[in-house]
């Protein structure tokens, strides 16, 4: 097998000894390269008028043509492919991490600007331009996400219990499947379901706080379902063996065994399907309707949630039109926070029960 | 207390396959009954079937019967968390509950049956449980610590433990010691003996002198061929089958002898 | 020596009262999510029928339901298009990142951070569309039109707000990034060691065993994940209802400011001032939606459980 490409400058010291080293690029030197590269390609854009795109682009595409040559020179073929491909990853990731960094910085520079205590105890009630806040989209989204939560929860759980110690054949099987294909519905047409439904008893203008809590159970069940379940399938069956060779049945085993054993990755579970719906708006655009004051009642009446409460400050701001947008950010802006602020219980949440379940 | 078991022409099924085939033997009231065979011939089967810990595999069935003083496990009437109460079962690897302390272990089958015990009462019992499992000096001081703390030795006594504060009839051992060191295998092996006192005591092992040591009979499973199911080749006091077994396959399994 | 010949089969076992309360609870759980979807597809069905046989006339702007509903499918189905091309390749080197390049401490943080983008509401993407990726476009779509509108795709005019179908296509390409990706990671990880190091060990460089032992074993994970990447891309409703300027009909121009809507972001803009036939209209393009999504959505699995049966001869 050739090991090498016949450079005839540069004679490897090493090929003296018993084993054939291939001659290598010093460690630093595809980074330096790069960097090499990224410097020119910032000179050649200020030759043609600076832009940032511009010079990323370049610097791409010189950088990685810099370790290309360079490896392909000093290396050979294969490992120049090898570093080809490690620029390509590299860069790939970098361009997914732009987005989010954007994204964030975008919000914040917006968003900052009306997060006031006003936003946070003053409705959009008989506010016409400066002022106004979201208190009543913020108890909105607690009182709807809390309700659906309250659906979905017991649900979701009673269903993945069902699937992993009781369910057989073709039902089992049927369910799995269907909660996979639920997973997968757009949420719109969930939302068009929870309408649909409420329509046919209730006539066609009807807006509750309940209608959209039951399309964001049908969205967020499946998750629920789905998480436990593999929740549940992580406890050992020794356990379960053990529990029923002390004569415990097998619903008490369940309840005092099965689920203190899983208890941290169903929390868990729960909280990221919490902060899957919590930012939904699609469905409830078409259930829960809109309105500017604070209506906790879901049984009766519209009510607003912060996702929408963003969405028609943004596209409908009113006149004159910078207050809404203003809103419309701070609005965005809270959502993420909320959800993040989710993200991260759940992790805290498995960290802090994960040494006792751990075996 | 203990109790007799009586096993006639038993068969046993995972779905349309036949593990076990024609078994006929009687356990005798305090005593301990080793069952002997090489891998995959049914002995973990067999015991299974003896507490009904059996169906919980699904498709899984018998047919025939095991009489225990004179009432048949498998009749229609009877209820197997009923049979499991009576007949208490210890695994090959230890298995205490992840999330409870070593007390909580040892009171569980008590707990998890919701009987109302006083505190006194349940302290009693987890020291009399923990002494009968020769594991009370080693623990009492941390009683309210997980139970998954402890050695791999230690963990079987406290599931010992587990299985004879509930008050068993008999206690079924499937390979209790092949996940443990020389010393804790010896510390159960005493703890054997000691309990079979007060239980009926059957025990799997593939450990030729532990059935020589603690047993009084013995009982050899073999299969007769790859796919068919195992079957009780000889049932003997165990002096007889390590001394002058009935049978050839016998003889050749015990000296080692064998396929 | 027999005595009897048992029963062919057990008795069942005698269930207590406990057990059979709360298995009868948990099988009825699992019984009303199969209502619950039974459900959606009746009153669907019901709300939609109306549109369905109601003739063209009636309908709004007069047309029959076909014309209408026509190229809100194509607009659906060519941003999810844009999202999946774009997204697929990146979220496999993303997955390759994170599971063989990253260093090791990092990698599980990368990963994390990476769902962030999954979690991250479908509005607040909207927003950043219009607000910040679609004004930096429009140098771009300038440029294509003026070198690269010979192409019908760029062919222009270019959009002065960027508010363009490629611009919605990039912004569900950013949303269905992470689906892919964690798919991707899963089965790249799970590639197993033993033909990894066997790779190793005979010689090939990191990607040559990427290419021998990692890939082949993850394909039909990334078809899958790709797939479930375009039913989630099919149904995004909100992020294309702010980012495209919907105005026009079926044409394959990304770039112009006329652009056939989507039927998700068609029925978020609609539907909340719409009234009579019109709902029952939005509510058939729904059922559309539902359709397409739930086909699309049938094959991914199928891809998938195929890989698990394939592995698990492994
Ligand atoms: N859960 C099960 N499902 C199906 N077959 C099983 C199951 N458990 C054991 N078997 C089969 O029953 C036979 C006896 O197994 P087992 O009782 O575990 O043997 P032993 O304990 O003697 O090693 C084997 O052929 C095994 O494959
Ligand atoms: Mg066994």
């Amino acid at each position: 097998m050739r090991t090498d490409t016949q450079a005839p400058a540069a004679e490897s010291p090493a090929s003296a000894g018993p084993v054939r080293t291939r001659r290598k690029l010093p460690r630093p030197a595809p980074a330096a390269l790069y960097l090499l590269g990224l410097l020119a390609a910032a000179a050649l854009s200020a030759l043609t008028g600076f832009s940032i795109a511009l010079t990323a682009i370049y610097g791409v595409v010189l950088g990685t043509l810099a370790v290309y040559v360079a490896a392909r020179l000093v290396e050979g073929r294969r490992k120049a492919t090898d570093r080809l491909v490690t620029c390509l990853v590299w860069t790939a990731f970098a361009l997914a991490m732009l987005p989010l960094v954007s994204l964030i910085y975008t919000v914040l520079d917006n968003g900052l600007a009306r997060l006031d205590a006003e936003f946070f105890n003053s409705s959009m009630l008989g506010v016409v331009g400066e002022g106004g806040g979201a208190y009543h989209a913020i108890l909105g989204t607690l009182v709807i996400t809390g309700l659906t939560a309250l659906i979905s929860v017991p649900i979701g759980l009673l269903t993945a219990i069902y699937l992993v110690e009781y369910g057989t054949g073709r039902l089992k099987k049927a369910i799995t499947f269907l909660v996979d294909v639920m997973t997968g519905i757009p949420s719109i047409v969930v939302g068009l379901f929870a309408f649909a439904l409420f329509a046919l008893f209730f006539g066609p203008g009807i807006r509750l706080g309940i209608m959209g809590a039951v399309a964001l159970s049908v969205l967020m069940i499946p998750v629920v379902v789905r998480s436990a379940e593999e929740v549940l399938k992580l406890v050992p069956n020794e356990l379960r063996e053990a529990s029923y060779a002390l004569g415990v049945p097998k619903w008490r085993t369940i309840l005092k065994v099965v689920i203190p054993t899983s208890i941290g990755g169903l929390a868990t579970g729960t909280t990221l399907a919490i902060a899957r719906v919590v930012g939904e708006t699609a469905p409830l655009l078409v259930t829960t309707g809109f309105v500017n004051g604070t209506n906790l009642d879901p049984f009766s009446g519209r009510m607003t949630t912060l996702p929408v409460f963003s969405f028609y400050q943004l596209t409908q701001p009113g006149f004159p039109p910078e207050f809404g947008i203003e809103r419309a950010w701070s609005a965005a802006l809270v959502l993420i926070v909320l959800v993040m602020a989710l993200n991260v219980l759940a992790r805290l949440i498995s960290r802090f029960f994960a040494p006792t379940t751990s075996r | 207390m203990a109790k007799r078991i009586d096993v006639s022409d038993l068969d046993i099924y995972y779905g349309n396959f036949k593990a076990v085939e024609g078994v006929n033997l009687s356990i005798e009231p305090r005593s301990i009954t080793a069952l002997i065979g090489p891998s995959g011939c049914g002995k973990s089967t067999f015991l299974r079937s003896l507490n009904r810990m059996h169906e919980v595999i699904p498709g899984a069935r018998v047919e025939g019967k095991v009489v225990i003083d004179g009432q048949d496990l498998y009749g229609s009437d009877v209820d197997p968390v009923d049979v499991r109460r009576q007949i208490g079962m210890v695994f090959q690897r230890p298995n205490p509950f992840p999330t409870m302390s070593i007390y909580d272990n040892v009171v569980a089958g008590v707990r998890l049956n919701s009987t109302k015990m006083k505190r006194a009462a349940l302290d009693d019992l987890v020291e009399r449980s923990l002494r009968g499992a020769n594991l009370w000096t080693e623990v009492k001081d941390r009683l309210d610590r997980p139970g998954a703390g402890l050695s791999g030795g230690q963990q079987q006594r406290l599931c010992i433990a587990r299985a004879i504060a509930v008050e068993p009839a008999v206690l079924l051992m499937d390979e209790p010691c092949s996940a443990l060191d020389p010393i804790s295998t010896l510390a159960i092996e005493d703890l054997m003996t000691e309990l079979k006192e007060r239980f009926t005591i059957v025990i799997v092992t593939h450990n030729m002198q532990q059935a020589a040591r603690v047993s009084e009979s013995t009982g050899f499973f073999n299969l007769a061929g790859v796919g068919q199911p195992g079957r009780l080749v000889e049932f003997n006091p165990t002096e007889k089958i390590f001394s002058n077994p009935d049978q050839k396959a016998t003889e050749d399994y015990i000296s080692g002898r064998f396929g | 020596m027999t005595l009897t010949s048992a029963p062919p089969a057990q008795p069942r076992p005698k269930r207590r009262p406990g057990d059979r309360i709360f298995a009868g609870t948990a099988t009825s759980a699992g019984i009303l999510i199969l209502l619950v979807l039974a459900g959606v597809a009746v009153f669907l069905v019901t709300e939609a029928w109306p549109a369905l046989t109601a003739p063209a006339a009636d309908l709004p702007d007069g047309k029959s339901l076909g014309s209408y509903v026509a190229p809100l499918v194509f607009g659906t189905l060519l941003a999810a298009v844009i999202a999946l091309i774009v997204a697929t390749p990146l979220a496999v080197a993303i997955a390759l990142f994170i599971t063989y390049y990253a260093p090791r401490r990092l990698a599980a943080g990368l990963g994390y951070v990476v769902d962030l983008l999954a979690a991250i509401p479908s509005v607040v993407y909207g927003f950043w569309g219009i607000a910040a990726l679609a004004p930096s476009l429009v140098p771009f779509y300038g440029w294509a039109e003026r070198n690269l509108g010979f192409i019908p795709l760029f062919a222009g005019p270019a959009s002065t707000t960027g508010k363009t179908m490629l611009t919605a296509g990039l912004v569900l390409a950013v949303m269905i990034l992470p689906i892919i990706s964690a798919i991707s990671r899963e089965v790249f990880s799970q590639a197993p060691a033993l033909h990894r190091e066997a790779a190793l060990a005979l010689g090939a460089t990191r990607w040559e065993m990427i290419k021998m032992a990692v890939l082949p074993y993850g394909k039909s994970g990334i078809i899958g994940g790709a797939m479930l990447g375009l039913g989630r891309a099919l149904g995004e409703t909100l992020a294309v209802a702010l980012v495209l300027s919907a105005s026009g009909g079926i044409t394959f121009n990304l770039i112009s400011s006329s652009n056939p809507s989507t039927i998700a972001a068609n029925i978020a803009l609609q539907f909340p001032e719409s009234s009579g036939l019109t709902v029952n209209v939005l509510i058939a393009s729904g059922l559309a939606l539902f359709l397409i999504t739930l086909a699309v959505n049938m094959l991914a699995r199928w891809v998938v459980t195929r890989r698990a049966d394939f592995s698990g001869a492994n």
